[in-house]
């Protein structure tokens, strides 16, 4: 599984390039793009959108940054003013939105198994019951379904907790209280409690975790009204989604991934929050549009490694948003290549990617030139065998086949 | 008594129905803790008390006895005062006299779905809420109208929401089984057994959270969680009951023991009915207390209550009690003993509290009867305002799903579906 970490693309930062632990890959020939003038859009700390000359952009008055690969790695407008940023890993960047949140507003909590002196199975939260004490990060019994209840109760009453699944699997468990009174509450109280409650935790196919461990909960939440799903992807918008899902009086669900923990990236140092319902351009492009989400990104910028030495010029969306869909993004990208391709990891039965072929077939029917197509994840447990379950998720090579089939 | 019904093998203690759980006779009297509901380390006791040895249910004499000792109240002869009183039986009489008028209302078609009706436990209602301040929460089931009144939510608003209409206390978007009220801290309401009590577990341990992390000093909120016998074999009541005593939450869980689940009765559903016990087990005390007394049910929760604001930690209290109508509203009510059930109603709390007052002294015969004429009114009037009340327009439909309405995400025209006019209309697409 080394594989996901090679030619990996996407990712960059405003200033200078990703780089990640195992493979230290630099990818200047995805960048290479010829006439293309990036398209950066630099978030200042003070929350003004301006573009790459310095223009102010108008627009939704939320924070915003859209990732563009940049062109050049020296491109003087993509970087964040004089600060070069720090480097991290994903968890730690999780750590670092959290913490952020957690120093702002007192009423920020967190509570789940393990997250205090264990520091998160995945030490998303390391340190942080040491700085703020056992009962602001509380470390729960194995009771999914009480305690992602009592944050919810918690929250109708002021705070603002965030439950940590172990492995998202888990609040399977949980799933009770986080259809009936996450989504619900706040309209059958008639809009009298809110509940800003962040779940998060790790999900996704990892290595030979087994079936269990390897679910994708995406899928079977989508369809609770109340919620919020986004999921990151990049150490840049993992704080950033984490600081907004904090900060968002909706529930969100942020859903992280076993095998993304350990991407290095430089972020900036200034504060920087993003917008949970829009998508990331990870690379424009002109001949197919390919929507992605979260581990797939990089295998979908692999095979775009590959697909550019083909000759092919794929426009990489990471949506993020998982619910609601950024229709405008997505829907721009459409009217401009008029090919679509989605790569997910969820299964095929009913994916988020299943969702997406809908809101696409029904909003943007008549920009498309070919059939959209969906790799999902085969409808199988995850198998314990490394081959199986290299053959249950989606591969590079089978997204660069169905690009050559969709660009035929 | 109706679980004399079954043979029941005496546990670990003793544990005579209408008397606190001691560690032997005479240790009640002296104690520094408080000798009510004594503390664990008393329950480890093994003795074996064959049930002819029960109290008659009756007798109240040895919760009288505990209740002089904490000089409770300034009355030296009664458990409470006349204004106590009046407001308690003004409070029995509501949730009776409106209960009754959802039956009629259902019946003549004006609220649907699942309705479950209060009658014969307005004692547990009154009994516990009755003594909370109003920024405690209560936190209750489906059958939840007689505890968002005596929290303090108008008539008007709960007929309302019952009628579906836009004046109810959820803008008619909850209806019987979701009664909320911000302002009463009522947390619902909640269709599924068992899925509030986590919530009021929450509840508390923001109360603690308050007092500890935001050094809110004097936050001393209480919350209660009623709930029913069947819940108590439910999952989310165990855990929540580790957890609540694990870090010692002010909250209070009240099982409202009504013998029935549906058609499954608690000795059918459950390998050891005494639902106090479950209390000891997790390190919290359990107390059984007759739910048909709102006298010793105040004097259990005002014990109770103490013990969660002075930050001791949660109670469990079992209160047997009794529904005189079926589960719901749709429910022919078959299985019960006709028998079983007149033995409640000659124990109705209302009737009971009504003789007590007059025969104590502590109220007349016409007081009684002018409350009760003013909660005809109270109940007729909300039935009016409801009817009076507008349903609710297609405006409303999307208005609060979510708090934050950007939750609907961005439409492919670049704008958020929220700023699309037709949101606030109910037509948008999202």
């Amino acid at each position: 599984m080394a594989s996901i970490f090679q030619g990996i693309g996407a990712a960059t930062s405003l200033s200078s390039s990703a780089s990640f632990d195992t493979k230290k890959l630099q990818f200047s020939s995805v960048r290479s793009l010829s006439g293309k003038r990036a398209s950066c859009v630099v978030m200042r700390s003070g929350g003004v959108k301006m573009d790459s000359d310095s223009n102010r952009i108008g627009g939704r008055g939320d924070q915003l940054v859209t990732n563009a690969v940049a062109t050049k790695a020296d491109n003087p407008a993509s970087s964040t003013a004089s600060k070069p940023g720090h480097e991290l890993l994903l968890f730690e960047a999780l750590r670092e939105g959290l913490e952020e949140e957690m120093e702002r507003d007192a009423r920020v909590c967190v509570m789940g198994e393990d997250v205090g002196h264990y520091g998160g199975s995945y030490k998303v939260t390391k340190g942080l019951a040491q700085k703020y004490g056992d009962l602001r990060v509380l470390d729960t019994p194995i009771a999914e379904n009480s305690f992602t209840g009592m944050g919810i109760g918690a929250a109708m009453m002021g705070l603002r907790p965030i439950i940590e699944g172990m492995n998202m699997g888990f609040l399977l468990l949980a799933f009770n209280q986080i259809s009936n009174n996450c989504g619900m509450l706040h309209y059958t109280s008639g809009g009298q409690f809110k509940i800003p409650v962040v779940i998060r935790g790790p999900g996704g196919v990892g290595r030979q975790l087994g079936a269990e461990h390897s679910q994708r909960l995406e899928s079977y939440f989508q369809s609770i009204p109340g919620i919020q799903m986004v999921a990151c992807s990049t150490p840049y918008n993992a704080k950033g989604l984490m600081k907004a899902a904090i900060r968002s009086d909706n529930p969100v669900i942020l859903f992280e991934h076993v095998l993304l923990y350990n991407l290095k990236e430089r972020i900036p140092d200034e504060e920087y929050v993003l917008n949970l319902e829009e998508a990331e351009m990870v690379r424009p492009g002109e001949h197919v549009t390919i929507l992605t989400y979260s581990r797939m990104r990089y295998h979908v910028m692999q095979a775009a490694k590959t697909l550019v030495n083909k000759g092919y010029d794929p426009e990489v969306i990471d949506i993020r948003s998982l619910k609601p869909f950024d229709l405008y993004t997505i829907g721009n990208s459409i009217k401009k290549t008029h090919r679509v391709l989605i790569v997910e990891e969820c299964m095929r039965t009913g994916g988020i990617g299943a969702s997406l072929t809908a809101a696409i077939t029904e909003n943007f029917h008549d920009y498309l030139d070919a059939p959209i197509m969906c790799l999902s994840s085969q409808d199988v447990p995850t198998p314990y065998a490394g081959t199986l379950e290299e053959w249950t998720v989606v591969q590079p090579p089978q997204i660069v086949a169905a690009v050559e089939q969709l660009c035929r | 008594m109706s679980l004399s019904g079954a043979k029941i093998i005496q546990p670990l203690c003793i544990r005579y129905p209408d008397m606190p759980v001691i560690s032997d006779q005479a240790a009640n009297c002296n104690t520094t803790s408080t000798p009510f509901l004594g503390s664990t380390r008393t329950l480890r006791r093994i003795q074996s008390v064959s049930a002819a040895q029960r109290r008659p249910a009756s007798a109240i004499v040895a919760v009288a006895d505990v209740v002089k000792e904490k000089k409770l109240k300034s009355n030296k002869n009664h458990l409470l005062t006349k204004e106590e009183g009046l407001e308690v039986y003004e409070d029995m009489i509501l949730g009776r006299v409106f209960e009754d008028m959802c039956a009629q209302m259902y019946y003549r078609g004006k609220m649907f779905g699942f309705v479950h009706l209060y009658n014969g436990q307005e004692a547990v209602s009154s009994g516990f809420i009755k003594l909370l301040k109003k920024e405690d929460s209560v936190v209750s089931t489906y059958r939840d109208h007689v505890h968002a009144l005596s929290k303090g939510v108008p008539a008007r608003a709960v007929m309302s929401e019952l009628f579906g209409k836009t004046t109810g206390c959820c803008r008619g978007q909850g209806g019987s089984m979701h009664m909320f009220s911000a302002e009463h801290n009522v947390l619902g309401g909640f269709a599924f057994i068992g899925e509030g009590i986590p919530v009021a577990t929450g509840a508390a341990f923001t109360s603690k959270y308050k007092r500890e992390v935001l050094k809110e000093a004097d936050c001393d909120h209480v919350t209660l969680a009623f709930f029913g016998d069947g819940t108590a074999n439910n999952g989310q009541f165990f855990e929540c009951l580790n957890m609540a005593a694990l870090w010692k939450l002010p909250i209070v869980f009240v099982v409202e023991n009504n013998l029935w689940a549906i058609g499954m009765s608690h000795l059918r559903a459950t390998s050891d009915p005494e639902i106090w016990k479950k209390g000891p087990a997790f390190g919290m005390p359990g107390v059984h207390v007759d739910g048909m007394d709102v006298l010793k049910v105040r004097e259990v929760a005002q014990e109770a209550i103490g013990r969660a604001r002075r930050g001791e930690g949660p109670t469990l209290v079992e209160c047997e009690t009794y529904r005189f109508r079926g589960h719901s509203l749709a429910d022919p009510d078959e299985l019960r003993d006709p028998a079983e059930k007149a033995r409640y109603a000659a124990r109705d709390p209302i009737t009971a509290l009504k003789k007590y007052l007059i025969e104590s002294k502590l109220a007349s015969e016409a007081e009684l009867k002018a409350i009760e004429k003013k909660i005809d009114e109270v109940v007729e009037d909300a039935v009016e305002f409801a009817n009076e009340s507008p349903v609710p327009s297609r405006s409303q439909l999307l208005e609060n799903v979510f708090a934050d309405p950007k939750g609907f995400g961005i439409g492919p025209d670049g704008r958020y579906r929220c700023e699309d006019p037709k949101f606030t209309q109910g037509t948008a697409q999202v």
